[in-house]
């Protein structure tokens, strides 16, 4: 078999009678490229079916995929963050929490590891006072230092009903951090004094160095 | 699971149920079983969210939980079954079938438990008494029981079932020794359970509500809160109610078969196959073979009163249905002026290869068509044979037949003469296997469905604006006309959609019907194929 290699020139290893094609014949063209992404069809695809039948099916399909966008079933990723944070961001509701779950399964029916401790939503007037709270305590700390350095007259005035509100804040903030499941009532009943007591207007307008110096005078 | 499938999975989860549920899906469909705590390292999700997800999927039955390696005390497994999200492909036809059975209280009945995943009866019963109500016109609305009627008549014939009772999974409590966790490999199937199919007592009586438009908010939270305390008064809490897939399929291949002898042979005989399978419904297993053995005397008490054929015509047309080639019926005896059966899995497999003769026929010609035939009932063939039997000239038969290879349409088989495998001493014989064939199609089906969701995907995506701009018109229309605008008014606002942009929604719209209609049309071969494929399998 080796010595037969280089002898006669156009010899093929196989029987060229049993796949019909004659010496002559060009072997087939070697591809270069792959296959296109699309290739010309011979023949024309037949027509879809039509029919009452398929026309409701059409519309029942569409309606599901419509009607599942809607459901509670529907997952749908928080938006990523922004550079900035906007004003605006506080007061969209669009915002899905991931810390509660909108439909209620059997969860004797499932895992205990995946049931998802439920916060109880607040109201959202209780909200912004809450989260305002904690900045302004933090506020109120950093000019007590800087008023402590200034006059001593305008430090006693305002440690006084400072010291008042930090205490009560402290409180809220020791009572908020640990359980989130408080009532609203109570904290509200914490709270309702301190509401009425200090109005964010006096809040704000006391914050500011320049504006405090002129508001106690 | 094929790459395929699992690209087609992903795509069915994302459109029914967010990116969120795609990703953790298709994860696991890849890692096979996993914990949670590695799920939600792996793709980087945080936990509440791959919670969220699982709590979803397992909700829709598309997802089970097991013990896992170390066993009940180790950390809870996680693994997907696929089939049933490839279910969610055939959701209209499940639906469509209902009504055509069960009426339009059947059909929404379907519909709520598909949506839902699982539903308890009393539940379900308000919801589609409600939605009846709300469609029928002002002062009517729909009685409970009607609904309590369509939803037993469904479970009786098996097309809904109980959900599997679960052992409880509570890992840190006492009983977990005592009620093992099912094992992650054999999952427990509905039908182990006797209870299976048995109604609970439910005390249920009144009449769907109407809701009215103004007081949707409020309604809607009352209607929560009155759900939570209902369940417990109705009794069957619970007991939760799944669509019975299995039983739906053994449906469609009546029908499949029914129609194909319909079209084979006459409308009588499709009549009489009818009634012998509807017969045997409720007798024969959903693996069997063939169903059970019917005498030619029930099948006659049995046909429908329209059909006022005579005793030896009966006997005639089923001696033709034995004779047929395509085998549907078969005679297992001589008692009971003969026994008949139904060939179930022969009629499957000849259903599935004419599926395969119609696609080559259809890509690539009748000639093609008529060569792939000739191998499968030859089986082995030479190229000079297939030539001579096929009567095509030789060279169009060599470029057919390395056509149909080279889309592995058609194998080779080698049969050496001497033991080193000299190509000049080999015989080289053509051959179609039908079942690699059909498992072949069904990948290219998938694969089809895939490419037409990311196409009809793509053509929204392309549209986005101006669909958007033609929804928000369509608000600021039916708000208009709430409110009583005129008709300036309304042609002014109409306006506001020029034509070319008309034109454009049209066929965009046109477009995306043609898809989905293709997608329900290749759903169909899947299924054929599918079951096909399936009886071919040894039974679970």
């Amino acid at each position: 078999m080796a010595g037969n290699r280089g002898r006669g020139r156009s010899q093929f290893t196989f029987n060229v009678d049993t796949l019909r094609f004659g010496r002559g014949d060009s072997l087939p063209t070697s591809a270069h490229t792959p296959s296109p992404l699309f290739p010309p069809m011979q023949f024309r695809p037949v027509p879809l079916h039509t029919g009452e039948e398929v026309d409701y099916m059409l519309a029942l399909k569409q309606e599901l995929r419509a009607s599942s966008k809607n459901l509670p079933f529907h997952i749908k990723a928080a938006r990523t963050k922004t550079d900035v944070a906007r004003y605006s961001d506080k007061y969209q509701n669009g915002e899905p929490k991931y810390n509660c779950i909108e439909w209620s399964p059997d969860w004797s029916r499932m895992p205990k590891e995946l049931c998802i401790k439920v916060q109880k939503t607040r109201k959202t007037g209780a909200k912004p006072q809450l989260t305002q709270k904690p900045k302004v305590a933090a506020r109120k700390e950093e000019v007590l230092q800087k008023l402590e350095t200034l006059e001593k007259r305008e430090q006693e005035q305002h440690s006084e009903e400072e010291e008042d509100e930090e205490k009560k804040k402290q409180n809220e903030e020791e009572e908020e951090e640990p359980d989130e499941d408080y009532d609203e009532e109570e904290l509200e009943d914490e709270t309702d004094y301190i509401i009425s007591y200090f109005d964010n207007g006096e809040d704000f307008g006391a914050d500011s160095d320049d504006n405090m110096d002129e508001a106690v005078c | 699971m094929t790459a395929q499938e699992v690209r087609l999975c992903g795509l069915l989860l994302q459109e029914h149920f967010g990116d969120v549920v795609e990703k953790v899906g298709t994860h696991l469909i890849r890692s096979g079983v996993l914990t949670l705590r590695a799920l939600a390292h792996e793709t980087k999700l945080p936990l509440d969210l791959v919670k969220k997800s699982l709590c979803v999927l397992m909700q829709h039955g598309m997802c089970a939980f097991g013990a896992g390696r170390r066993g009940p005390a180790g950390p809870v497994e996680y693994h997907i079954i696929c089939e049933h999200i490839l279910h969610m492909l055939r959701y209209p036809r499940y639906i469509y079938t209902a009504k055509s059975l069960y009426g339009d209280t059947g059909e929404l009945i379907v519909e709520e438990i598909l949506q839902r995943g699982q539903m308890t009866m009393s539940s379900t019963v308000k919801t589609v008494a409600d939605r009846l109500t709300h469609n029928m016109p002002e002062g009517q609305s729909m009685d409970y029981s009607e609904v309590v009627s369509a939803f037993s008549r469904l479970v009786e014939t098996h097309f809904l079932q109980r959900c599997p009772p679960m052992a409880s999974a509570g890992s840190s409590s006492s009983e977990a020794v005592n009620t093992p966790l099912p094992v992650v490999t054999q999952p427990t199937k509905p039908e182990d359970h006797p209870e299976c199919y048995r109604l609970p007592y439910i005390n249920l009586t009144g009449q769907g509500k109407r809701r009215r438009s103004s007081e949707d908010g409020e309604a809607e939270q009352r209607a929560a809160k009155k759900t939570k305390t209902d369940n417990s008064e109705r009794g069957d809490e619970g007991i939760y109610w799944q669509v019975n897939f299995q039983r739906f399929h053994l449906h469609f291949r009546d029908q499949a078969i029914i129609s194909a002898v319909s079209c084979k042979l006459d409308q009588t005989s499709s009549e009489i196959v009818r009634t012998m399978l509807r017969m045997s419904e409720v007798t024969t297993p959903a693996h069997a073979a063939f169903t059970q053995a019917l005498s030619a005397n029930e099948i006659f008490r049995a046909l429908p009163f329209s059909y006022n054929i005579a005793r030896p015509i009966l006997d005639q047309y089923l001696t033709l249905l034995v004779n047929d080639p395509m085998e549907f019926v078969g005679r297992t005896g001589d008692s009971g002026g003969g026994m008949y059966v139904v060939n179930l899995h022969r009629a499957l497999a000849n259903l599935a290869r004419a599926t395969l003769e119609s696609v080559v026929q259809e890509r690539f010609g009748s000639r093609s068509a008529r060569i792939f035939r000739l191998l499968l009932r030859k089986r082995h063939l030479e190229q000079k044979q297939v030539e001579d039997f096929a009567m095509v000239p030789a060279k169009e038969a060599k470029d057919m037949l390395y056509t149909l290879l080279s889309e592995n349409l058609v194998q080779l088989q080698e049969i050496p003469k001497t033991p080193d495998y000299a190509p000049s001493r080999t015989f080289y014989l053509y051959t179609v296997n039908q079942l690699p064939t059909a498992r072949l199609l069904l990948q290219h089906c998938y694969k089809t469905v895939g490419n037409l969701i990311e196409r009809r995907l793509y053509e929204t995506k392309e549209n986005k604006r101006l669909l958007e701009k033609s929804q928000q018109i369509e608000a600021i229309l039916a708000s208009l006309q709430a409110t009583g605008a005129e008709a300036a008014q309304l042609t002014e606002v109409e306006e506001m959609i020029t034509a070319p942009e008309r034109q454009q929604l049209e066929s965009l719209q046109h477009h995306i019907n043609k898809l989905d209609s293709s997608e329900n049309q290749v759903d169909e071969t899947i299924f054929l194929l599918e079951s096909y494929i399936n009886s071919t399998q040894a039974p679970p």
